[in-house]
């Protein structure tokens, strides 16, 4: 097999960070992503144009950079990662037509960011309800706005920049609706330090386009036979249960309740994970970013929600920690000091800011019996409580026996919610097969050539 | 540039360098695809290739996320 | 204070408790995890009566057989009387099979080549014929383990059966020699007898009575494809090497494909089988491997995608036979456990059983090659 000291899985700010990081300390460095262009969701951005945003210019110039000093395999899913004698193998899936092969390496570094996190509502199922990251993606990505009067809805500060957003390509947004209480970033001692300049800004796009924006709200409902029509807005206690409520025309929504990182691969090695403070299964990592399985490391999202700069941060530190492990860990700490504090920093920032936009138990009023908790299944909230009388007393055996997370999103969607509801905190999923694979291209897999 | 794409045969514009599943949302059409047991319609949801609630056939290659496959000029989408 | 204690809340214990009660005794079901999260989840939920050599496990089987069918009338879980086919892929093989079928005296219809399309249309072509199974069926096992359950707790006047997730038994209560009872990290809880049905944990559960019981994992994994919308797979289909794999000795990897339909859409391939203690590791050479076969034998399988894999722990005993009876080391101490890879076509029959013991009837089968004294 050919070997690359490091394959870098996820081409956001910390797969860029940490793959140029590596590449400019000598090593022979792959980046994989799934997706087309490199950018991962902060600077996603259309075909044929650039990334935008804070620090895309700095992004961009990565990226020019890591064209000439690594390998980039774009359109490349990841399905499985497996720990060798002393390699690690990264088994892929190339192009439309879905090549597989497999790429070995001395180290990993998984940077395979998040995805949303949404709670079910009765008709969260409608088609134009989207997830705000997915209102997000379409809108930068590919230039399409989610509808023509959209209602944003959720918790955190990642529902601003959707609405704005939104409100600067000519969309009408009904509001943002806020769940929580309005003393989110501006009260807060270290939030208001950190981006309350950031959040302003936002605040005055949205004034200035007319906005409204409503803390202790929420979209509750959503109505419509083949395409949302209206929403139910409630007013709601600090608990998220409904005080009073209203209907709000709109034909489409955005809605979230913050991220679920990506941690399938780093799993599938059994690297160790631990909670973060929004209550995610995150991979457990050292001040270098290395988690607990030799040669494998995490960076961005998948180790605690934190955004893109400190993504990009932690893609850094990887990069350096792995160039200076591979050299068999001689000359001191690779991260220079600067990086680690502002990393702490941003840490503490991130923390405070899971823990300044919690999810409260009052949304499992929202839902009606026949409620779809699980939408590819087809579950309903009544058979994830039928299960639970059974004698299911956690996520794994309600799945077992209601099906919820037994589609084809694996729990993806669902996994917070029915977590929630079996009153625990979400397990780290076991997902041996992050992709979905052809068996025809499982049969394969040691018949292709490697890359 | 732009081209059509056509999705049950009927013809659907796109913007070069656009996935299946946004041209067709740009087109109006939000939902193409409905459960197997309630036959309940359904488009884009998470828009990042997660949720599977998008899932098309294009040119015969069945189970496409349609937010994450480009589409390309003649592309025949169908739809369940 | 019950008559019995049932250790392992999994379609095995689900059952003794189940007839336990319907015998009239009052039953407290112990498990330290949730109902069904043991190997119970991990199984396919085959009732299988095509894979047994004749002798004292297709008696068993073919007993579970009758008394499933009985069970599922009262609703609640899947329950599909689909049949089983069993494929050779040589005529020799074939003949193998037939000579089988013959000396099982189980329901059963020779199928030649030409028409094994007429059974399953997508199977390959170039197959040397096969044996098809009408008894042979399939239930949604943790559904039927929890239903079981529930039912026995709701149906019965005398009887009570109560269930208890989260209880860890730690160690058993004596007296003298008399087991009267068992330790838990919740306090001790007292009963006449107490079942052990702790499945592939049975020899840990017998240990802590200072009896040995030779129990050991035998690790299985399991491809799930998409939901599919048109049912491609009609009957539960493997090929002979499936019956030689089984009843191997082995501890290393054999696979042989067994793939079949089920109610939610999906496919699910199987089976592996080695004894490589509780890994749970995902071995990417075994998945190959199955996905091959599968395709060897559904080549319609090819362009279909698996969307999940998983792995589970069969209770292997050495001699291939479940550990049923009282264990003449411990009085009052009763097993019910190393079922291997048919604990769930199994379970009715070992549950019937056992409740006729408990209740000083006649066993409607012999339990003595089943016997925990074979170990002592
Ligand atoms: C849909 C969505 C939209 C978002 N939009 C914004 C926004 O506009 N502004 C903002 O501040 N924050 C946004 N976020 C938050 C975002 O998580 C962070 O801002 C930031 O992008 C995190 O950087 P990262 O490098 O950790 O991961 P990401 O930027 O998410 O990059 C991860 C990359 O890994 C790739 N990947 C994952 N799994 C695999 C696999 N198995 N095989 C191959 N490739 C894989 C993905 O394709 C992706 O490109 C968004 C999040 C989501 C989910
Ligand atoms: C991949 C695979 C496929 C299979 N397919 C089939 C099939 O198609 N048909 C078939 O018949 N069989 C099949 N089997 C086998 C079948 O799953 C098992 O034989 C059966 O589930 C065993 O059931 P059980 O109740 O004995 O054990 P389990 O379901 O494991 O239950 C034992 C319970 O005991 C509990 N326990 C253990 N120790 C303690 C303790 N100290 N205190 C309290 N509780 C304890 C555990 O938590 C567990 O819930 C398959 C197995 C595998 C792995
Ligand atoms: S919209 Fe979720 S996978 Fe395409």
């Amino acid at each position: 097999m050919t070997g690359y000291d490091l394959v870098v899985v996820g081409g956001g700010p910390a797969g860029v960070a940490g793959a140029l990081s590596a590449a400019q300390a000598g090593l022979r460095v792959a980046l994989v992503d799934a997706g087309p262009r490199l950018g991962g969701q902060y600077f996603r951005h259309r075909a044929g144009s650039l990334p935008s945003g804070r620090g895309a210019d700095r992004f961009v110039r990565q990226c020019r950079a890591l064209r000439t000093r690594a390998e980039l395999l774009l359109d490349h899913k990841v399905w499985a990662v497996e720990q060798g004698e002393d390699s690690v193998t990264v088994h892929v899936m190339a192009g439309q037509e879905e090549r597989p092969f497999t790429l070995a390496c001395r180290s990993l570094l998984i940077a395979t960011g998040a995805h949303d996190r949404p709670l079910p509502f009765p008709g969260w199922d409608l088609p134009g309800v989207l997830t705000a990251g997915g209102a997000q993606a379409l809108l930068k990505g590919e230039g399409v706005p989610a509808g023509r009067r959209v209602v944003v809805s959720g918790t955190g500060p990642f529902l601003l920049p959707v609405a704005a957003g939104l409100a600067k390509a000519g969309v009408s947004v009904a509001g943002v609706f806020e769940a929580n209480g309005p003393l989110g970033l501006a009260r807060h001692p270290l939030l208001a330090a950190g981006k309350a300049g950031e959040a302003l800004g936002y605040g005055a796009a949205l004034a200035g386009h007319r906005v409204p924006y409503r803390t202790r709200h929420a979209v509750v409902a959503a109505h419509g036979s083949s395409r949302v029509t209206h929403v139910t807005v409630a007013r709601l206690d600090a608990e998220w249960r409904v005080l009073s409520s209203r209907t709000v025309e709109c034909d489409a929504v955005a809605v979230g309740y913050g991220f679920v990182p990506q941690i399938d691969l780093a799993v599938q090695l059994g690297c160790a994970t631990t909670h973060s403070a929004d209550g995610s299964p995150v991979v457990d990592v050292d001040e270098g970013q290395r988690t607990s399985v030799a040669s494998v490391y995490a960076a961005g999202e998948p180790t605690g929600v934190g955004g893109a700069e400190l993504a990009e941060l932690e893609g850094r530190t990887a990069g350096l920690t792995i160039a200076h492990d591979l050299a068999s860990g001689e000359g001191g700490d690779p991260v220079p000091g600067v990086l680690r504090r502002r990393g702490e920093r941003l840490r503490a920032f991130a923390r405070a800011l899971q823990e300044a936009y919690p999810v409260q138990p009052g949304w499992q009023d929202w839902l009606h019996d026949d409620t779809l908790v699980c939408r590819c299944e087809e579950v309903p909230v009544s058979r994830i409580r039928e299960a639970m009388d059974l004698g299911a007393t956690d996520a794994r055996s309600i799945k077992l026996l209601a099906r919820p997370g037994m589609g084809w999103c694996q729990g993806r969607i669902c996994g917070y919610a029915v977590s929630c509801l079996a009153g625990e905190r979400p397990q780290a999923p076991r997902r041996p097969i992050a992709q979905p694979i052809t068996l025809g291209c499982l049969e394969r897999i040691e018949d292709e050539q490697p890359h | 540039m732009s081209f059509e794409i056509t999705v049950d045969g009927r013809p659907v514009p796109v913007v070069q360098g656009q996935s299946v599943g946004a041209a067709l949302h740009a087109a109006g059409i939000t939902s193409w695809r409905s459960t197997r047991r309630e036959g309940r319609p359904r488009g884009l949801f998470c828009g990042i290739g997660v949720c599977f609630d998008c899932l098309v056939t294009v040119n015969g290659r069945e189970s496409q996320r349609a937010c994450l496959v480009p589409a390309s000029p003649g592309d025949e989408v169908t739809t369940s | 204070m019950s008559d019995v204690i049932v250790i392992g809340a999994g379609v095995v214990g689900a059952a003794c408790a189940y007839y336990a009660a319907a015998a009239g005794l009052d039953v407290t079901v112990l498990d330290r995890g949730p109902v069904a999260g043991g190997t119970t989840g991990a199984g396919e939920g085959n009732v299988l009566v095509s894979d047994k050599e004749p002798g004292p496990e297709l008696d068993l089987a073919l007993l579970s057989n009758r008394l499933w069918r009985e069970l599922a009338e009262h609703g609640g879980f899947e329950y599909e009387p689909k049949g089983g086919l069993v494929v050779a892929e040589t005529g020799e093989v074939q003949r193998q099979l037939v000579e089988l079928a013959g000396k099982q005296g189980v329901e059963h219809t020779v199928v030649p080549d030409t028409e094994l399309h007429g059974y399953e249309p997508h199977l390959a072509d170039g197959l040397a014929g096969g044996v098809f199974y009408p008894q042979d069926a399939q239930v949604q096992p943790m559904l039927a383990a929890a239903r079981l359950l529930r039912h026995g707790a709701d149906s019965f006047g005398h009887g009570a059966l109560r269930l208890r997730t989260g209880v860890t038994v730690t160690g058993f209560v004596r007296s003298g020699e008399r087991v009267t009872g068992v330790r838990t990290d919740h306090g001790d809880i007292l009963a006449d007898a107490v079942v052990n049905a702790a499945g592939t944990w049975g020899g840990q559960v017998a240990a802590l009575a200072g009896v040995e019981l030779p129990i050991l994992p035998r690790r299985g994994f399991i491809l799930v494809t998409e939901p599919l919308r048109e049912p491609l797979i009609r009957h539960k289909v493997y090929t002979a090497a499936y019956v030689t794999n089984v009843a191997s000795d082995s501890a290393d990897l054999e696979t042989s494909a067994v793939v079949e339909g089920t109610p939610a859409g999906s496919v699910l391939i199987g089976a592996s089988r080695e004894r490589v203690g509780f890994d749970r590791t995902t071995s990417i050479p075994v998945l190959r491997r199955l996905a091959a076969q599968a395709t060897a034998l559904f080549p319609v399988l090819r362009n279909r995608r698996v969307i999940r894999s998983y792995c589970g722990f069969r209770p292997y005993c050495p001699d291939h036979l479940p550990v049923i009876g009282p264990d003449p080391r411990a009085p009052g101490l009763l097993h019910a456990c190393g079922h291997e890879g048919a604990g769930i076509g199994l379970a009715p029959a070992t549950g019937h059983l056992l409740a006729q013991l408990l209740s000083g009837e006649r066993t409607a089968l012999d339990l003595a090659p089943f016997s925990p004294g074979r170990f002592a």
